[in-house]
């Protein structure tokens, strides 16, 4: 058991060693921890499916969880933007990738991350509709309103007003960019999908340092 | 004129007789158009001026025969013209107080004679002449009612064959007299239809809302409102009969909290105090007394200053609950899911309470039962930083409001008919009405109430209608409904939608506030989410440019919120509070919110950073610009005494002088702009002085930016009034870069900066050698003509110190300087005369200039500022006197050439300010040395007058007063006057003074008196003669010889007495 073990942490040692090359943000450490902290999410589910990875419903609990993320939606798009490989499954180089952004990515990252969680069918266009659909909860209902939905659309428009700078009804990732550039608020403009300063700083020192101690 | 007369004009009381045209502004328009006609008759209608009225208007004037000049004959009081009629009349004839006059070009000529008296004649003559066109035409003209036929009398007449051009002039002037009257007539038509009619109605409304604010409790409006009579009409009125044919519906007694019971009369023309009916009204208490209100509150508002304070604070509770007053049911529910969502939700259920109070009261407008909630009250402003209950208060508040405003509705709808009919129609209008109407409403009441402890703000404007809104007005009124209504994705794209619109602009800015926008706003301050923060700061920092939003952010507690917001970690929320913050805090009220909520300590706090060092990380600038976000901020605070202080103790005053080490000017200039802010405290000055800050400010002298440049110089202005900075500013050698400032001579604001340093640093005499050499004085004398007063001041200033020295006599002298400082002494700034009759007074200590001051009669300004109020330029003047004085030519015959001169500065003894005192002695016994001019001055009794001051100690008016007596001895008995008068006793005391000054004029005064024997017996008694024996072993010469002359004169008197025992 301890041998395995041992080989296990040398495995795991290499791995960061080649993962912090490939990924900016996170040194060996980071890296290292990360993996424990991965190995650890899997936990049972390794034994039958070892490489996969994390499932959908796994990740959403740690969005939801971890990172106070709440629109069903926008979970399951932040899924699909780590899981690159489209298999369903987040994979341990994935993550860490994934992370990288999330945590600590540079404004370019993000707004790339951002620009693929909102792209709903990944056309490299944000469509009016896919405005609608992302937006649709963000207004309380007035129960008086004759159309419920025309708060939604009018916000759609005033959206479209604002970022799409070659008026052609819907958001190319250079319109997004340049709108973000701008003005930065618009980074997250159809829904949270980045952690919040405070549970990143929650996230980080739960998994940077805790493990390390122990 | 008749009609208009009869109709319009507003007589006082309905008796009739002599009656007196009321001072209203309407008659006042009346009399005015009347003026005008009459004072232009002559020269329109030259013919029919000359017409003579059938009979005289006679009137009593205030006219006298002095008034009259040419072209009449005056003989004692009374007056004649020369122009007469057929029969011989004069046409005007004055014996006063009677007047009479018979022309229309007689009438111009009065008006033109009268001046500002123009508007008493007329009205004199209308009230004399109720119905002038009698007098001018004849009886038969005279106004009847209904139908006038006098023109159709008139033509028949013309046609009846009476061809004589009197009566083609009489048609002539008849009808000019009733093109008069319409158009004076239709203006006061205009007015009338403006004015307010009350019903009874509205009257026992508002009195019965009254009456609920009345009781015996703390925080009651009035004491009492009772009617007179509990007797109601059927239609409403309580006053007898015989008064509501004058329109009067009721009489009512107030008791206010800190009048006198105020009798007031309700009457449909408005609301008045009258008389004093009690009980049963004798006639004379019907009169009106004071001016018309067009309802109680604004009536009682104006007399009770309590009444209008309460009203203003909402400091007031009603005092019986009312059984129909029913709670507002606040169930709405609201799905508050997210965190971060309560706020609004909140804002959301408030505001339906709104509609709700509005909605209830609405169809009891005319009603008018009462329904007013009971407000808790919320006072002081000292609130924990805790969250809940910062909630909890906003809570209280708008509670308060909402009953406030219902209140305020409730007091809308007692008003009278025609304003309710502007309601109507304005709310016929489709969308927003109602709560347009109420903040209408709400400001009415705000527009009188000036709030006294707010000096710099400005009062409301607001359009009065909103037909012609701007389309931007409804966009936002869209957005802000999708801040109130959306969670943060939503508010986020509507708070980046919002910053498009031009906030620079009024219009937007104002439509934030009036759709309730910055309420929303303030609550997202207060929410976890940082984007929302962010984006909401950034508007409210664009739009608190405008005072009117800065005034209401502070009305909604906005600073407390940004004020928790700067111990946020996100830096950028950090600048962007103190950046609002910076622009809220413009007026005291919001510095001293920032203070109170500990602001300060916290602004302090974010100028930590490194500012100086080459390579700065990203995070080292982000600080570096947070530093510079809470300068900014401080800068605004720092105009309250309080915040000074406040800075200090938090220890502002080494990071200021770190952060001035910055080489960045958008660092500097608000960094400076606190410093020079606070220079006005000592314990600044002390601390720019010491923590090494002039050599900076002096550095930054030289930089490119004006703004900065005149900061430092305002800075250098403060801290210069102490030597030792003085002596800094040299050091670093800051006076070169102050004198090239001077060449800015576009930017005012640089320039009086500027000048202000340099007068203040030439008061060291070593900076004066420096500025001679870099030639300052020719550049200021060059800026003595067309400069504001705040420049001139230093200017002037500057010159005066600069003066001290001889050299800079004659090149201020020789550059011209002299006249157009003489010219300055005309002035009426305080500050400015001040330090011009210092200037002068140092220039004329030179025998040339003395000679262009002489010229230019200055000496006989400088002695006429002493008639001046203030004590500061008494004493200026007195001492410029005294070179003047000393340096002129025949300066007894030129002092004695001012009528009255002598007897005013004389008079300036019976002065308390010992400065003044001081200055006015010196100056008499400059003007002792005339002997001709002694003699006045002793008949104006200035010895008792001196010997009065001798019992002070005051070193400086010591040895005025002493040099004053010495020299007023050598006239006549003075010396004897002076014994009696007590006046040696205290001198003797004055040898007792460290100041050696003090000892010479005092020994020199007392060798004058001591050649009377009774005044050597009371030196002798006071021990003068060991006092005297010491100051002769002094180094002084003049004061070694008059003590021992002093001492010969008591000795040669003992000596004589004992020869006189002996022999």
């Amino acid at each position: 058991m301890s041998e395995m073990s041992a080989m296990n942490r040398k495995l795991i040692q290499n791995l960061a060693e080649t993962l912090s090359r490939q990924v900016k943000h996170f040194n060996k450490t980071e890296a290292e921890c990360l993996i424990r902290l991965f190995n650890g999410l899997l936990g049972d589910q390794t034994d039958k499916r070892v490489g996969n990875g994390l499932d959908r419903g796994k990740f959403r609990n740690i969005l939801h969880k971890t990172f106070g993320m709440t629109d069903d939606m926008i979970m399951d798009r932040v899924f699909r933007a780590f899981d690159k490989d489209n298999d369903s499954y987040v994979a341990v180089k994935e993550w860490i990738e994934g992370l990288s952004v999330f945590l600590r990515g540079t404004l370019d990252e993000k707004i790339k991350y951002c620009f693929d969680v909102y792209d709903l069918n990944g056309d490299g266009y944000i469509s009016r509709e896919e405005m609608f659909h992302m937006l649709k909860n963000s207004l309380i209902r007035q129960p008086t309103e004759e159309d419920p939905d025309e708060g939604i659309k009018d916000l759609v428009e005033i959206t479209l007003k604002k970022m799409d700078h070659d008026h052609d009804g819907r958001l190319s990732y250079a319109d997004f960019e340049k709108a973000v550039r701008e003005e930065n608020l618009l980074l997250e403009a159809f829904g949270t999908c980045l952690p919040d300063a405070k549970s990143i700083q929650a996230f980080e020192q739960h998994a940077f340092q805790e493990p390390l101690e122990s | 004129m008749g009609v208009a007369l009869t109709r319009a004009a507003q007589w006082t009381t309905a008796s009739s007789g002599t009656g007196k045209l009321e001072i209203t502004p309407q008659n006042a328009s009346l009399l005015k158009e009347i003026q005008s006609f009459v004072e232009q008759f002559s020269a329109r209608h030259p013919q029919e001026a000359k017409h003579v009225f059938k009979e005289p208007l006679q009137w009593k004037t205030s006219l006298e025969a002095s008034d009259f000049k040419t072209e009449y004959d005056i003989s004692g009081v009374s007056v004649v013209s020369r122009e007469k009629d057929m029969s011989g009349r004069p046409l005007l004839h004055l014996s006063p107080p009677l007047i009479s006059v018979l022309s229309f070009s007689q009438l111009s000529k009065l008006l033109q004679v009268a001046n500002e008296r123009k508007l008493k004649e007329v009205r004199s003559c209308l009230e004399a002449n109720r119905d002038p066109v009698v007098q001018i035409l004849g009886p038969s003209f005279a106004t009847v009612e209904g139908e006038d036929s006098s023109v159709l009398r008139l033509l028949e007449k013309v046609k009846g064959g009476d061809p004589s051009e009197e009566t083609e002039v009489k048609v002539k002037l008849l009808i000019l007299l009733q093109q008069l009257d319409t158009q004076v007539l239709s203006s006061s038509l205009k007015q009338i239809s403006q004015e307010v009619r009350l019903s009874p109605t509205a009257v026992k409304n508002e009195v019965e809302l009254l009456k609920s604010f009345c009781g015996s409790g703390e925080k009651r409006l009035l004491k009492s409102v009772n009617y007179t009579s509990d007797y109601e009409f059927s239609n409403g009125c309580r006053s007898p009969p015989w008064r509501q044919v004058h329109g009067e519906i009721c009489y009512l007694m107030v008791e206010s909290c800190d009048t006198d019971t105020l009798y007031i009369t309700c009457s449909t023309a408005g609301i008045f105090l009258n008389g004093g009916i009690k009980q049963e009204g004798e006639e004379s208490a019907y009169d009106r007394i004071g001016d018309v209100y067009k309802d109680l509150v604004s009536l009682l508002k104006s007399h009770s200053a309590y009444f209008a304070n309460q009203i203003n604070t909402q400091d007031f509770v009603v005092q019986e609950e009312p059984p129909s007053t029913q709670k507002i049911p606040h169930v709405e529910s609201v799905d508050a899911e997210e965190p971060g969502q309560t706020q609004r939700a909140y804002e959301h259920q408030e505001k339906n309470v709104h509609d709700r109070a509005r909605q209830q009261l609405a169809p009891s407008k005319p009603g008018g039962k009462k329904n007013l909630e009971p407000s808790p009250k919320w006072k002081g402003l000292g609130l924990p930083s805790g969250q809940q209950e910062a909630e909890e208060k906003k809570k209280g508040k708008k509670a308060e409001k909402s009953t406030e405003k219902s209140a305020e509705t409730q007091a809308k709808a007692t008003r009278p008919d025609s304003r309710k009919k502007a309601e109507f129609s304005r709310s016929s209008l489709p969308v927003h009405q109602s709560s347009q109407k109420t903040k209408v409403a709400v400001d009415e009441f705000s527009e009188s109430s000036s709030e006294s402890d707010e000096d710099e703000e400005t009062p409301e404007r607001r359009p009065e209608s909103n037909t012609d809104l701007p389309s931007e007005y409804w966009q936002i009124q869209k957005l802000v409904k999708y801040l109130k209504g959306g969670n943060q994705t939503a508010t986020v794209i509507a708070l980046c939608s919002m910053r498009d619109f031009n906030l620079a602009q009024e219009t937007c800015q104002l439509a934030i506030r009036d759709v309730g926008g910055l309420e929303v706003l303030i609550n997202l301050l207060a929410t976890e989410e940082i984007k929302c923060k962010i984006g909401s700061l950034k508007i409210l920092k664009e739009i608190s440019h405008n005072s009117q939003i800065r005034r209401a952010i502070a009305d909604l507690a906005g600073l407390q919120t940004m004020v928790c917001i700067l111990d946020s970690p996100d830096k950028e929320l950090k600048c962007l509070s103190a950046e609002t913050i910076a622009n809220v805090a413009k007026f005291r009220r919001a510095r001293r919110t920032v203070r109170q909520h500990g602001g300060i300590k916290r602004l302090v706090e974010l100028l930590d950073c490194v500012p100086d060092s080459a390579a700065l990380t990203a995070e080292q600038e982000r600080d570096v610009e947070v530093a510079r976000c809470g300068a900014l901020a401080l800068w605004s605070c720092s105009k309250s005494t309080r915040n000074k202080d406040a800075i200090r103790r938090a220890g502002g005053i080494p990071l200021l002088a770190r952060l001035l080490k910055s080489p960045h000017e958008d660092m500097l200039i608000p960094v400076v702009g606190t410093l020079q802010e606070c220079a006005s405290e000592e314990s600044y000055r002390v601390a720019i002085q010491t923590e090494g800050m002039i050599e900076d400010l002096v550095k930054n002298l030289s930089c490119e930016n004006q703004e900065l440049q005149m900061h430092c110089a305002s800075a250098i202005f403060k801290c210069a009034e102490d030597k030792s900075t003085r002596d800094l500013v040299r050091r670093y050698e800051g006076l070169q870069p102050l004198v090239r400032l001077l060449s800015e001579a576009e930017n005012k604001h640089l320039l009086a900066a500027t000048t202000g340093a340099i007068w203040k640093c030439s008061i060291s005499i070593e900076n004066v050698a420096l500025f001679q050499e870099y030639h300052a004085l020719e550049t200021l004398v060059g800026l003595l003509m067309n400069q504001p007063e705040e420049v001139l001041v230093n200017v002037v200033g500057a010159l005066g110190e600069c003066a001290q020295k001889p050299a800079n006599r004659t090149t201020i002298r020789k550059s011209g300087g002299i006249p157009p400082l003489v010219n300055l002494l005309t002035g009426t700034n305080q500050a400015l005369l001040v330090n011009v009759t210092r200037a002068v007074g140092a220039c004329a200590t030179e025998p040339e200039s003395m000679a262009i001051i002489d010229r230019l009669d200055g000496v006989r300004l400088l002695w006429s500022l002493l008639k001046n109020p203030n004590p500061d330029v008494q004493s200026s003047a007195a001492w410029a006197i005294c070179p003047c004085i000393e340096n002129a030519k025949d300066a007894g015959e030129m002092v004695r050439s001012f009528v009255g001169g002598l007897e005013l500065i004389v008079n300036l003894l019976k002065s308390t300010n010992g400065e003044v005192l001081a200055s006015v002695c010196a100056s008499i016994a400059k003007i002792a040395k005339d002997e001709e001019n002694l003699a006045v001055i002793t008949d104006h009794g200035v010895v008792p007058m001196l010997a009065k001051l001798t019992d002070n100690t005051d070193d400086k008016l010591r040895r005025n007063l002493a040099e004053a007596i010495a020299r007023c001895c050598m006239w006549g008995t003075n010396r004897v006057a002076f014994g009696e008068a007590g006046a040696v006793a205290p001198l003797v005391r004055y040898l007792r003074s460290k100041d050696p000054c003090v000892h010479q004029a005092t020994a020199q005064a007392l060798f004058q008196l001591s050649r009377d024997p009774n005044n050597c017996i009371t030196m002798h008694e006071n021990g003068v003669v060991k006092l005297l024996i010491e100051m002769m072993g002094s180094n002084d010469e003049v004061l070694q010889e008059a003590s021992a002359g002093c001492v010969a004169n008591i000795r040669r008197l003992a000596l004589a007495n004992e020869k006189a025992r002996y022999s």
